[in-house]
């Protein structure tokens, strides 16, 4: 008896030793704002989200172990790097995404090339990732601010707003938003009679909408994010600046931003999105389980969140094919040979700089009388082609395309 | 039509009044600022979070009992006004007679939790609150379109200020609370409870900070950061005009309103900046504010 116990003792080490021999472990962390303005957006939803997919992929392939971190870099570019080096020197992180604000997104796609791991960028706006500072290192999933800005501005200069004024957040990210959006608006014959730069969270935009108002332009382009966003269009109601003839374009909406509003304000704005929560029974079902995981009342998943789940569950199928997740450069080259497939954004592809390609959807404001059950705010106005909703490879200067 | 500096004077007249406007809001939260650290020589650094506070008591009064606008105007002042007494008895009076950076350091660890808790439980991006029915719309005054809330916020602002300015520069309650700031011990001697009077002061002043916490929610965006963005703007407001003079505060608070208003025309980049600037410059020359009595 004793002799049996021993042999299928030494049995099962042999079995789940050579197992482990062939078990792949990797670690993914969530690098995103817990606590401040963009915490509703990305934040503890992302965090799921990147869970969510982790334990989807397990299910398929259980020689994966997935382990999903998460860390709050407070929109701070020292603070992200930071966390990034601890993470990839001592932690055994094997990829970083979301990371939401250029700025810090800018300073890990860095850190990243020096480790050769990967960065998937969900949270980050501008275009220069996959542009001047592409790297092998990099993808660029969920949106950038060209794409923001050619899906909204060409579909309003085309229904007639043909005179624009600007609002810009004054960095980075608002100079990209509002130089990409003034290009598209006057290559399809339109005018911008001025624009006003205003410093990041401000809390009084009168003056602005005053300016604004008198400027006389037909729509007036908000290229800011979150609270900005959000207080403009809020005073803007006030200042009865849509009663008077003039329209405004949200450049940087996300589904979050119209939960805050209330839709009694925000109908009829126009933006543009890739991807929202009630767009089909696959983005339906997903949100159910967000929603059951995420047990907050109230709260809506962005698309930044469907980001990282498709993001997370496309680096786990390149680092499974390839068997190893060592070789950060290697795993990403995999990801962009291999299509993407999931269920949030379908079929499509990483380009050879980085952009990973996908439809956008130019999205309208419900009335309140439309909207049927919370977090119903949304009619699709038109779809854009993946191939057209991006950049073309050619215009956007990246070092790994050109040279 | 003339210009000045390239400005239509029309626009010009435009941002003057909304100067003024932001000021009577600067002036509303830097007055209960001014009121705490006059009578109780406390620097209330949870200030910002208590107008947070009476911006989410307004909404949630709003969502979960249907009171509107009108009924929060009074409630949620009462109600923040009743925590700030809790705290003042429960935590602020342990530490009058330490040094002005406890209280500091106290209450500006109160308004880290009371955000934290705040943001766990309704998250960052914010809450709706509509306009109400009486204050929509707006007048059409030649020069520029002023909503009629705006011109609410006005009188409001002013009717609360000169009202707190009276109470505590002219009444014989405001010559208590002063007597009790020089000399306590004193004033307790006389029969007047002074403990009691200073935990009312405080109260008060969380009271006036929830008061303009209600007044924002409206045309600010309800969420739990709301304060502390604004709350460094409306110290260096109360520094600028005198730490602890009332009507320092009332005055500064539209002065720099005007200030802010105008930069925003002229050199809209530095127009969060502008204030500080100006704080430096008054520190340099009056250390003790404009209206600050030198200690």
């Amino acid at each position: 008896m004793k002799k049996i116990a021993a042999l299928t003792a030494f049995a099962t080490i042999f079995a789940f030793g050579s197992a482990s021999a062939q078990q792949v472990a990797v670690k993914v962390g969530v690098l995103t704002d817990m606590s401040s303005l963009y915490a509703d957006v990305t934040g503890p939803g992302s965090f799921l989200a990147a869970r969510m997919a982790a334990a989807d992929f397990m299910k398929d392939h259980p020689d994966v172990k997935v382990e999903v971190l998460s860390g709050d870099h407070q929109n701070k570019a020292d603070v992200g790097s930071q966390i990034a080096n601890q993470w990839y020197d001592v932690g055994g992180v094997d990829m970083i995404i979301d990371v939401p604000n250029s700025g810090v997104a800018l300073a890990i796609a860095e850190v990243t090339r020096q480790k050769n791991k990967v960065f998937i960028g969900s949270g980050p706006a501008s275009s220069d990732l996959t542009g001047p500072k592409c790297s092998p290192n990099t993808v660029h999933w969920t949106y950038d601010t060209w794409m923001l800005a050619n899906g909204t501005g060409k579909a309003i200069v085309k229904t007639g707003g043909d005179t624009w004024f600007f609002l810009t957040s004054d960095y980075a990210f608002g100079h990209a938003l509002e130089r990409d959006t003034s290009a598209v608006v006057e290559a399809n014959g339109g005018k911008v009679l001025g624009k006003v730069r205003h410093p990041l969270n401000t809390n009084d935009f009168s003056s602005f909408l005053l300016q604004a108002q008198s400027s006389k332009a037909k729509v007036i382009g908000l290229a800011n994010a979150g609270g900005d966003t959000i207080n403009s269009i809020k005073q803007a109601a006030e200042f009865g600046i849509v009663k008077g003839g003039q329209n405004l374009a949200g450049l940087l909406v996300f589904a979050s931003d119209i939960n805050a509003l209330g839709l009694p304000t925000a109908q009829g704005l126009i933006f543009t999105e890739t991807w929202y929560w009630d767009l089909n029974d696959a983005s339906r079902a997903w949100t159910k389980r967000w929603h059951a995981e995420r047990n907050a009342t109230g709260k809506v998943p962005t698309m930044n969140m469907a980001g990282v789940y498709a993001g997370t569950l496309h680096y786990l199928k390149a680092v499974a094919a390839l068997k190893s997740d060592a070789d950060g450069r290697a795993v990403v080259a995999q990801m962009k040979k291999m299509p993407t497939d999931d269920p949030l954004f379908g079929k499509g592809e990483i380009r050879a700089d980085g952009r990973k390609l996908h439809p956008a959807y130019l999205f309208e404001v419900k009335k309140p009388e439309e909207s049927k059950y919370p977090g119903d705010f949304y009619k699709v106005r038109a779809t854009i082609p993946a191939n057209e909703a991006f950049r073309p490879l050619k215009d956007g200067g990246c070092p790994l395309v050109s040279g | 039509m003339f210009e000045i500096f390239g400005i239509p004077s029309q626009a010009l007249f435009g941002q003057l009044l909304i100067g003024l406007i932001n000021g009577s809001f600067y002036a509303l939260l830097s007055l209960g600022l001014a009121v705490i650290f006059g009578m109780l020589n406390i620097i209330n650094f949870s200030h910002g979070a208590q107008y947070m506070m009476g911006a989410f008591a307004a909404y949630l009064l709003l969502a979960h009992t249907g009171l509107n606008y009108w009924f929060a105007l009074v409630l949620a002042p009462l109600v923040v006004g009743a925590f700030g007494i809790a705290v003042e008895r429960l935590l602020l009076r342990w530490i009058y007679r330490l040094d002005h950076l406890y209280g500091l350091l106290l209450t500006f660890g109160l308004a880290l939790i009371i955000e934290g808790v705040t943001r766990n439980y309704y998250g960052s991006a914010g809450l709706p609150y509509a306009m109400p029915e009486a204050l929509r719309g707006g007048q059409n005054l030649g020069f520029m379109f002023l909503p009629n809330y705006r011109a609410w916020v006005i009188v409001a602002s002013l009717t609360v200020c000169l009202a707190t300015w009276f109470v505590i520069e002219r009444t014989r309650l405001g010559a208590y609370l002063r007597a009790a700031t020089e000399n306590p011990t004193l004033v307790n001697a006389f029969g007047i409870n002074v403990p009691m009077m200073i935990t009312l002061t405080y109260g008060f002043g969380v009271a006036l900070a929830a008061f303009a916490g209600v007044m924002a929610a409206p045309i600010y965006n309800v969420s739990p950061q709301m304060g502390s963005e604004l709350i460094i703007v409306v110290f260096a407001v109360v520094v600028i005009g005198g730490m602890g003079s009332i009507l320092g505060a009332i005055l500064t608070g539209f002065g720099l309103g005007v200030i802010e208003g105008l930069t925003k025309v002229f050199f809209p980049e530095a127009s969060n900046t502008v204030i500080f600037v100006i704080m430096a410059i008054v520190l340099l020359v009056r250390p003790a504010g404009l209206f600050g009595r030198r200690v």
